[in-house]
């Protein structure tokens, strides 16, 4: 098997992203949950974004993020929410990191590779929803420091959630329709 | 769920008759402007150019009407949210308090809450109809030569034609899906459960997935076959020539962005229009 490169990027990387993104996208406008807290909802999409960064890298992972929100702010408010955007790029860039320790392609999916990929997009998480978002949202717009930590931090929660439960269930679901390497053994030839 | 990701229609505008790159030029130095301005009169000006250019560009009220809804409605929560969590963020901006009345304990109603509020909403309010413009006067073949014509990677570029080209195909999927699951008898509405509902969206996202992977093999190996990619650049067969509308624009485009910056250095000496002190 070759050595993984993180930012190689092949054909199936490019269309793996625009399909990921297409995916995203209908999630993201059509199959969520809203949460108590004003503009957060629970979103399945970031599910997706997590799985397809798992299995082809952070730039597809980054990309489908980013052009999905994009694409789906732009359809249903006219514009991007660019402070929103930007953080979910750089959340789907991150879940793609787990793509180098992880063999999904090869049917290898256990019990430490979930915990790995989980605690990769858990701090991720973290890092664009309590970090990212509220700090553009207080540069571009001013707006109230404890009101954009309070829905950072609630986004980041769902979204941990989402794809602790969606990712790390299609990656499971998709490791078992894989072959393992090593798993056809020569017939013994006496018996032949 | 039906829904179009753009209902381009082709018109005779000035505004339909730039190229999408230079559409693009501007959206990105307008946007810019309003993201980057916390002066009323600046964004008011900005909101009034673009309302006009939206009429321009004979875009009727019906293509936009779910868009304004969504919009009014996150401006509306916006509002008011933010004046709950922070009642003295505009005093603490501007450094003055003038007080209109009391309300009730710490939430009073000052002249420079107003302000705040009012700007902040202004500046949400006004990028809306950019986006619009832009989305729906342009066709949806020339985005990636406008992505790829500001310097972006031309595989960045298609893979963004690609999503709006798959996006479609992908949601007629979804929606088989959902309907052979519902055949089966599974229950999408409103009387399951939550906990029931979200296990059976998940029952459609991972057939939705697989089918999606099988596609995704399928269109990179006919790209890989006529030989995508092998090449730093590439042309594109729907970018337009230059013509005088696009000059036009981007002058327009640039003259308000220099504008907006000067304001800022010169006139107000922060990006906040104080008129207060």
């Amino acid at each position: 098997m070759e050595n993984k490169k993180l930012f190689h990027v092949s054909t199936k990387t490019i269309v793996a992203t625009a399909l990921g993104a297409a995916v995203f996208t209908l999630l993201f406008m059509f199959v969520k949950v809203p949460s108590p807290i004003p503009e957060t909802s629970f979103q399945t999409a970031y599910g997706i974004a997590g799985f397809f960064g798992a299995l082809f890298g952070p730039i597809a992972g980054g990309l489908i993020a980013f052009i999905g929100h994009a694409i789906s702010d732009g359809v249903q408010y006219g514009s991007p929410w660019w402070s929103w955007v930007i953080a979910s790029g750089i959340s789907g860039f991150g879940f793609g990191l787990a793509y180098k320790y992880l063999k999904v392609e090869e049917g290898v999916f256990g019990w430490k590779d979930v915990l790995t990929f989980n605690i990769i997009q858990i701090i991720v998480n973290v890092i664009a929803w309590v970090v990212v978002a509220p700090v553009l949202d207080i540069v571009v717009y001013a707006e109230p420091v404890n009101l954009v930590f309070a829905q950072g931090a609630i986004a980041a929660v769902m979204n941990a959630v989402s794809v602790a439960v969606i990712g790390t269930l299609l990656l499971l679901a998709y490791s078992k329709t894989r072959t393992k390497a090593g798993s056809l053994s020569k017939e013994d030839e006496a018996k032949s | 769920m039906k829904i179009k990701v753009f209902s381009y229609n082709t018109l005779d505008t000035p505004i339909h008759h730039m190229s999408g790159l230079s559409k693009f030029i501007c959206f990105l130095l307008l946007t810019f402007t309003v993201m980057f301005s916390y002066d009323i009169r600046v964004i008011l000006c900005m909101l009034v150019f673009s309302l006009w250019v939206l009429r321009l560009s004979q875009i009727r009220f019906s293509q936009i009407r779910l868009m304004v809804i969504y919009v009014a409605v996150f401006l509306l929560t916006n509002f008011v949210i933010s004046y709950l969590f922070a009642p003295e963020q505009g005093p603490e901006i501007y450094g003055a308090k003038h007080i209109i009345t009391v309300l009730w304990g710490r939430y009073t109603i000052t002249w420079e809450q107003l302000l705040y509020q009012g700007t902040k909403t202004m500046k949400y309010a006004s990028v809306v109809p950019l986006g619009i413009i832009f989305m729906l006067t342009t066709n949806p073949s020339e985005f990636a030569a406008a992505l790829a014509g500001v310097g972006l990677s031309y595989k960045v570029a298609y893979a963004v034609a690609l999503t709006l080209r798959y996006f479609p195909d992908v949601q007629r999927d979804y929606n088989d899906i959902s309907m052979a699951q519902q055949a089966r008898g599974l229950d999408m509405s409103k009387k399951a459960s939550l906990g029931s509902r979200f296990k059976n969206a998940l029952l459609i996202i991972i057939p939705l997935i697989f089918s999606t992977l099988d596609r995704v093999e399928s269109i990179s190996n006919a790209m890989d076959l006529r030989g995508w990619g092998k090449n730093k650049k590439r042309t594109w067969y729907a970018r337009r020539r230059f013509s005088r509308q696009d000059v036009a624009g981007i002058v327009i485009s640039v003259l308000f962005f220099a504008a907006g910056i000067l304001v800022s250095v010169f006139i107000n000496h922060s990006r906040f229009f104080n008129p207060f002190q």
